[in-house]
């Protein structure tokens, strides 16, 4: 038989965007640890549909922590108590019996809440669209070692790259910057030949919308850094500013 | 230039180059003030060629607008992240662990800020300020205040307590502004946490000596000054 915990949720509810929220509570018996926290949740809402309730609204799609899609501000921190994964990887193993789980949405002004724990993160795609792309078409796949790249700078790229754009730095910040998320989309281009091209004008286009939405003024806490599930590290953040700075300069 | 204050970047850019500046001049007044324990009349002379003559007081005022700049620009950028921030906080509070200094820059400033306002009177308002104005109760010689001041405990501590608030401040200062101007990357992160504290701690600790020693020296040794 496997081990089963009980527990209280302290959940996040709020109508709409403009409504008022406030936090609502549920016990929970009999949850196997073996549960991911987003099954608990289904569990949950299945609870509350079938007492003619309405569910808790969540993010969610992929549930193997590559989509970005999953949120949740989880005891004090974000995607929960566990390190270097998304919400959807976590298991309710991390809790004890008896434990109380505080559940809210991202809080930041540049994420505000869509319903519940939804948040609306539209703000990144607007950063993207500044400029987190080449726009050079770089034909079929190149043959292995054409374009020579170091190790170093292909490991760097990669590392960046792995950035799904959750948001958890923006709600671990209390600046609400979304510097370490720019800062990867920045780094994993500009670190590479192919995006090396435009990577002034990307870096200067993608801060200024990045300003113009609202973001806070990163003051180097590296609360992003340390919850970020992917590990992107704050490295890239001095990129960011080296890439700003100069292309400002040379201006 | 206008990036320079339009843009997130741009404001840290000025933090880090203003905060730079003050680290130097940190060191410099440091330096100065330890040869007060060796030689009474050397930190005389000193305080004479930074007395009253145009170099000093123009060099007084690049430094006052220096230290506006900065304050200025702090309190800009904490307004800024405030609003960006929201007003909506955590029930469960953000457990992210991170070094203490790096969230509470602003209130550290601010205890600096204290204390600055108390050694300007304390010193700068008794030295260049009334020998320019020609006030009464000018005092030309910088080691009759500090020997005079130093001997008495409650100003000591107020002191000690401005040097660590600025301890804990460029601690975490000092690496930040490289990182804020682009100096930094995975290796030189972590050393330069390191120098930041080095410096810090020698800053400090050169600052502590002077009052320590001086009031060390009034409770035992009251016949040797």
């Amino acid at each position: 038989m496997d081990k089963t915990i009980n527990i209280t949720l302290k959940v996040w509810r709020q109508r709409g965007p403009k409504e008022r929220g406030a936090f609502e509570s549920y016990k929970l018996d009999g949850i196997s640890v073996d549960t991911s926290f987003l099954e608990m949740l289904d569990i949950q809402n299945e609870i509350l549909i079938n007492q003619g309730q309405e569910p808790i609204v969540f993010d969610h799609d992929c549930r193997e922590g590559i989509c970005g899609m999953c949120s949740l501000y989880i005891n004090g921190h974000p995607h929960g108590p566990d390190e270097d994964i998304t919400t959807c990887q976590l298991h309710m193993r991390k809790f004890k019996d008896g434990e109380t789980i505080t559940i809210e949405p991202w809080r930041s002004a540049g994420f505000p809440v869509i319903r519940d724990l939804m948040v609306d993160r539209t703000a990144f795609d607007k950063i993207i669209q500044a400029g987190g792309y080449t726009s050079i078409n770089a034909g079929g796949a190149q043959d292995a070692n054409a374009i020579p790249i170091s190790k170093e700078a292909a490991d760097e790229a990669m590392d960046s790259a792995s950035c799904i754009g959750c948001g958890a730095c923006v709600a671990a910040c209390k600046n609400g910057s979304a510097m370490l998320f720019l800062s990867a989309k920045v780094s994993q281009l500009a670190l590479l030949p192919q995006g090396r091209v435009e990577a002034a004008k990307r870096a200067k286009s993608m801060v200024a919308k990045m300003d113009e939405l609202g973001f806070g003024n990163c003051t180097n806490t590296g609360a992003c850094e340390v919850e970020c599930p992917k590990n992107i590290s704050i490295s890239n953040i001095a990129r960011l500013n080296r890439e700003f700075i100069t292309a400002k300069f040379k201006d | 230039m206008s990036w320079l204050l339009n843009s997130s970047i741009g404001r840290k850019f000025i933090m880090a180059l203003s905060g730079c500046a003050l680290i130097l001049f940190l060191l410099f007044h440091m330096s100065m003030n330890l040869v007060l324990i060796f030689s009474v009349e050397a930190y005389d002379m000193i305080c004479d060629f930074l007395g009253t003559n145009w170099y000093a007081i123009v060099a007084s005022m690049g430094l006052a607008a220096l230290f506006i700049v900065h304050i200025l620009y702090a309190v800009v950028l904490t307004l800024q992240n405030r609003k960006a921030r929201g007003s909506d906080v955590y029930a469960s509070s953000n457990l992210s662990p991170v070094e203490w200094s790096s969230k509470n820059m602003l209130v550290l400033g601010l205890v600096i800020v204290a204390f600055l306002v108390l050694h300007l009177y304390d010193f700068w308002y008794k030295m260049q300020f009334s020998e320019l104005f020609h006030l009464e109760g000018a005092e030309p010689h910088g080691s009759v205040i500090a020997i005079d001041l130093f001997s008495n405990p409650v100003h000591v501590l107020l002191y000690l307590i401005g040097i660590t608030a600025l301890w804990f401040h460029l601690a975490h200062g000092f690496w930040s502004m490289f990182q804020s101007v682009g100096i930094n990357n995975r290796i030189w992160l972590p050393r330069f946490k390191v120098i930041g504290y080095a410096v810090a701690t020698i800053i400090c600790v050169g600052f502590a000596i002077v009052p320590i020693f001086f009031l060390a020296k009034h409770f035992l040794c009251s016949s040797c000054i």
